[in-house]
């Protein structure tokens, strides 16, 4: 009874990471805001460097808490300190928010006396903890700084969406779900499913910045992003990270699961499929890359594509088929 | 990049020119091209979707038969296509196959050469250093020869492997690390076809079965025991291992209270294997993620259900026609259960009896009818309906044990209505014509799949095979590395470091730290005098070097 207790505040825990990420929202797009309006400064305080802007533009995306040089006018250096203490202020409430998040997850764990993700509720909450904790990491990085922004409102909106819709009160599994193997199996799903998640806001940013490279844009969202290159290889590292675990946990160890407690270790059961299809849009993506020398949005397009099924293996499967696997617990 | 380090095979885009021969190499070269193993990786994906989504035979045979009644003249045009059994229809066993070819005429090739790239010499210094992406000058007051036998200590340490230099090769070192990368690869796609060749080949080995167990009752493995069996096409009932088994025990537990209740907790059966006949008789459990292994023959829970027991007694009340526990099959989470119980009757008897019932393991009755609330055995009670007539058994036709053929019955009737009755453990009813129905209580049945996947140890060792591979694959960069130590101007040693790398990207960063820690391996070694070494870094290609100091993502 007690341990039910923790389970249900865990709820409230959680409720109150999603309002943390809310401010750290908040704070991040204060701080956007003001580079965007010392950029629209610069740009029309001095129209005659456009050109220079845009021939230098790559070098310019890649560092957007950097006024080219010689264009401080007045006020700029307040300007820039105060964009500099919101984004230190986004990144606190973030790291915040996340250890909150974390509380909740073990306190949900605890509660309910096994690993927390055996159902979409869980599986939601500790996938985003993964995807918040890289984040952060990447947050130490300009890159990831610009990221964090897109990040914050995704993570956002999955834990809210989970703590609403897809939240189920706490309780024990059904007996096929009582076996370490769905402790490893699907926690390697979890942290896949963190790292790919990731890896396609990367992508989608990458894909933005280029354009606005190609276009020669020097204002606006996407000349504030980083250097699309750079972009284009964080997204293939965060891939690269995932795929092997997505393939040891989802795949392989699903199937000595499955082998334990169904008797066939692959039955193309619609989980099993869309894992395997998940595996193959990735693997044609690394393959893309590696071997057809796929860069820039072309690629980009591929991972996103890779995590459209990672999406659907996930949400589609669980709420649309009635398969072995559907436990979503909706 | 340098040759000898690109092993892609050439892809030939001409159109095919005309003679036999010239044509299937033109397409054998098409077949084990990056875009040809690209579009088919893409195709076997898309081709895997529609499986997921139309139900498929050998998964879901009900559905199926659902979905058939549902839409006649759509599901002719599956068939058609094989749209219900994806997964062993001509077109996605042609994408696999072509891809599997190309696979391994992709990787062969691929062995050789990366077998001859192993055994290579690592490559001369080129002659300009300062060229390459990483470089670093020192000097030094250690003769060149010395500080080329420290650098060899070096590098040797690093795990790179050294030049056999040549006759007139002595101012140089060059070494070459990271053929892992290229192993790593090819180990990762072999064991993606061992693993495809473990699944298919074992396939036609393996067989799967069910039978369904009433507690306090048995089976023997064998054929015209099963309730289902499908088997690969070189199943040979003969492997069969001739054991029997008897189900002494079979619990199921539910959550009993919350709100998860009625979510089964556990199941376990208790069973006495005889492994072949004359035997010692051996007692295991089997649970849902704990099944039973006989002889390379693993026995599953599948699903569970009551079966209640009935007596069935001639109108004088001694004769027993009938007895015993009868499977009724689940319909909900509750375990309402539906089932019939079919008494042959001989004839001085009167006709046959076909009971249609539902049992209810925690029944109530309101305004919704009878039904159970809770799947364990709270308040068991039984609701019945019976006819008489012909059950049509010894007309040789083929007949669901769970369904009533009531072509040649007739419904009881009382009072005017159709005879219904609701019994609880122990209560007997007497029939319009006499005859008497007692409802005995009841026992659990268990539903075991017996099977035996041959290939998949094999399976599974190539499954983590292709995981190691696939990491060495991704993490592993290779390159290459040399120093040169010639007399310089001013009569000290002047030591050159560079090294050149296939990754790209922030590899770069790592490339550079390496050949620095290089550069300092030397000169810790040549010892602390040389300390006042001046170190001169220069970075070639200032653009380089600016984009990844201000990008700063390693
Ligand atoms: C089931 C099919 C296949 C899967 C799952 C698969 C998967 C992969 C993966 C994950 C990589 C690692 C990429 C990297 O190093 O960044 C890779 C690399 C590679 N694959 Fe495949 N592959 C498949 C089929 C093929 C085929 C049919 C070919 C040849 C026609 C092929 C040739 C290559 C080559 C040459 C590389 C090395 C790329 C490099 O490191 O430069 N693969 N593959």
């Amino acid at each position: 009874m007690d341990l039910d207790a923790v389970a249900e505040w865990s709820r409230y825990v959680v409720v109150v990471a999603v309002l943390g990420y809310l401010a750290a929202w908040l704070a991040f797009c204060a701080e956007a805001g003001i580079h965007s309006r010392r950029r629209r400064a610069v740009t029309t305080a001095v129209p005659e460097r456009e050109l220079v802007g845009v021939a230098s533009s790559a070098a310019a995306a890649d560092a957007p808490a950097e006024p080219p040089a010689g264009s401080s006018g007045p006020g700029d250096t307040e300007l820039e300190q105060r964009a500099d203490r919101l984004g230190r202020l986004g990144r606190g409430v973030f790291a915040l928010a996340t250890l909150v998040l974390a509380v909740g997850v073990v306190m949900r764990g605890l509660g309910t006396e096994r690993a927390p993700w055996a159902n979409m509720y869980e599986f939601s909450i500790t996938g985003t903890l993964v995807a918040s904790i890289v984040f952060l990491v990447l947050a130490r990085t300009v890159v990831g700084r610009v990221v964090a922004v897109w990040a914050v409102l995704l993570i956002f909106v999955t834990v809210g969406l989970a703590a609403t819709f897809l939240y189920v009160p706490p309780g024990p599994v059904q007996p096929a779900l009582q076996s370490y193997w769905l402790v490893v199996h699907v926690g390697c799903a979890v942290i896949a499913f963190g790292l790919f998640t990731v890896g396609a806001v990367v992508s989608a940013l990458q894909i933005v910045s280029e354009r606005a490279a190609d276009r020669g844009r020097t204002s606006g969202f996407g000349a504030s992003l980083p250097n699309s290159v750079a972009l284009d290889r964080l997204g293939y590292r965060l891939t690269a990270i995932a795929f092997p675990i997505w393939t040891f946990g989802p795949l392989i160890l699903g199937a000595i699961w499955a082998e334990v407690s169904w008797g066939r270790y692959w039955g193309w059961d619609p989980k099993e499929v869309w894992a395997l299809i998940t595996w193959l849009a990735y693997a044609a993506y690394l393959h893309a890359r590696a071997t057809a020398g796929w860069k820039g949005t072309k690629a980009s397009v591929v991972a996103l594509i890779g995590y459209a099924t990672v999406l659907f293996s996930y949400f589609g499967v669980n709420i649309l088929f009635n398969g072995l696997h559907s436990y979503g617990g909706l | 990049m340098t040759t000898g380090m690109d092993t892609r095979p050439p892809v030939d885009n001409r159109p095919p020119p005309l003679s036999g021969l010239e044509l299937a190499r033109w397409a054998w070269r098409q077949l084990t091209s990056m875009r040809v193993a690209l579009i088919l990786l893409f195709l076997l994906a898309v081709a895997a979707i529609p499986g997921s989504i139309i139900p498929q035979s050998d998964v879901n045979p009900l559905n199926v038969r659902d979905f058939r009644a549902r839409n006649p003249t759509l599901s002719e045009w599956y068939d058609r296509l094989g749209l219900f059994d994806v997964y062993s229809a001509p077109w996605f066993a042609a994408i696999y196959l072509a891809l599997l070819v190309s696979l391994v005429g992709c990787i062969l090739p691929r062995c050789w050469q990366h077998w001859k790239a192993v055994r290579a010499q690592p490559p001369k210094a080129p002659k300009r250093l300062t060229r390459m992406p990483a470089y670093r000058k020192v000097e030094v007051d250690a003769t060149p020869d010395e500080v080329l036998a420290v650098a060899r200590a070096e590098l040797r340490s690093r795990r790179f492997r050294l030049r056999r230099p040549a006759e007139d090769e002595n101012d140089f070192v060059a070494a070459e690390t990271g053929h892992l990368r290229e192993t790593g690869n090819l180990l990762f796609h072999l064991s993606v076809v061992v693993v495809l060749l473990a699944v298919a080949l074992g396939g036609l080995f393996s067989y799967r079965a069910t039978v369904l167990v009433p507690e306090g009752t048995g089976f023997s493995n064998q054929v015209i025991q099963f309730d289902s069996l499908s088997a690969g096409a070189l199943f040979d009932t003969a492997d069969l291992p001739p054991f029997s088994m008897d189900v002494d025990e079979f619990r199921m537990e539910f959550v009993e209270a919350g709100n998860q209740i009625g979510q089964p907790s556990d199941y376990e059966a208790t069973v006495t294997v005889v492994r072949e006949p004359g035997a010692a008789p051996e007692t295991h459990t089997i649970r849902v993620n704990e099944p039973l292994n006989i002889d390379g023959t693993s026995i599953h829970i599948i699903n569970p259900g009551y079966a209640p027991a009935f007596t069935v007694r001639a109108a004088d009340g001694e004769t027993i026609l009938a007895e015993g526990p009868v499977p009724f099959l689940p319909e909900d989470s509750s375990f309402t259960s539906t089932g019939v119980v079919k008494v042959e009757v001989p004839p001085e008897y009167g006709d046959d009896i076909g009971i249609q019932g539902s049992f209810l393991p925690t029944a109530i009755l309101d305004q919704n009818g009878p039904r159970s609330i809770f799947p364990g055995a709270r308040n068991p009670a039984v609701f019945l309906t019976a006819w008489h007539g012909d059950l049509g058994l010894d007309d040789g036709q083929p007949q669901s044990v769970y369904r009533l053929d009531t072509t040649d019955m007739e419904q009881y009737q009382e009072n005017g209505e159709p005879y219904r009755k609701q019994l609880v453990v122990g209560d007997t009813v007497q029939l319009p014509d006499g005859r008497y129905i007692t409802f005995d209580g009841y026992v659990t049945w268990v539903n075991l799949q017996i099977g035996r996947n041959s290939g998949r140890e094999l399976a599974l060792v190539g499954g983590v095979l292709a995981v190691v591979g696939l990491m060495g694959s991704l993490y592993v960069r290779r390159r290459r590395a040399w120093v040169r130590a010639s007399v310089g101007p001013e009569g000290r040693t002047v030591v050159e470091v560079a090294g050149l790398h296939r990754a790209e990207g922030p590899a770069a960063d790592r490339l550079d730290d390496e050949i620095g820690a290089i550069t300092d391996g030397v000169l810790l070694r040549l010892g602390g005098a040389e300390g006042t070494a001046e170190a001169d870094r220069e970075v070639p290609g200032g653009g380089g070097a600016n984009e990844k100091k201000e990008s700063g993502e390693d």
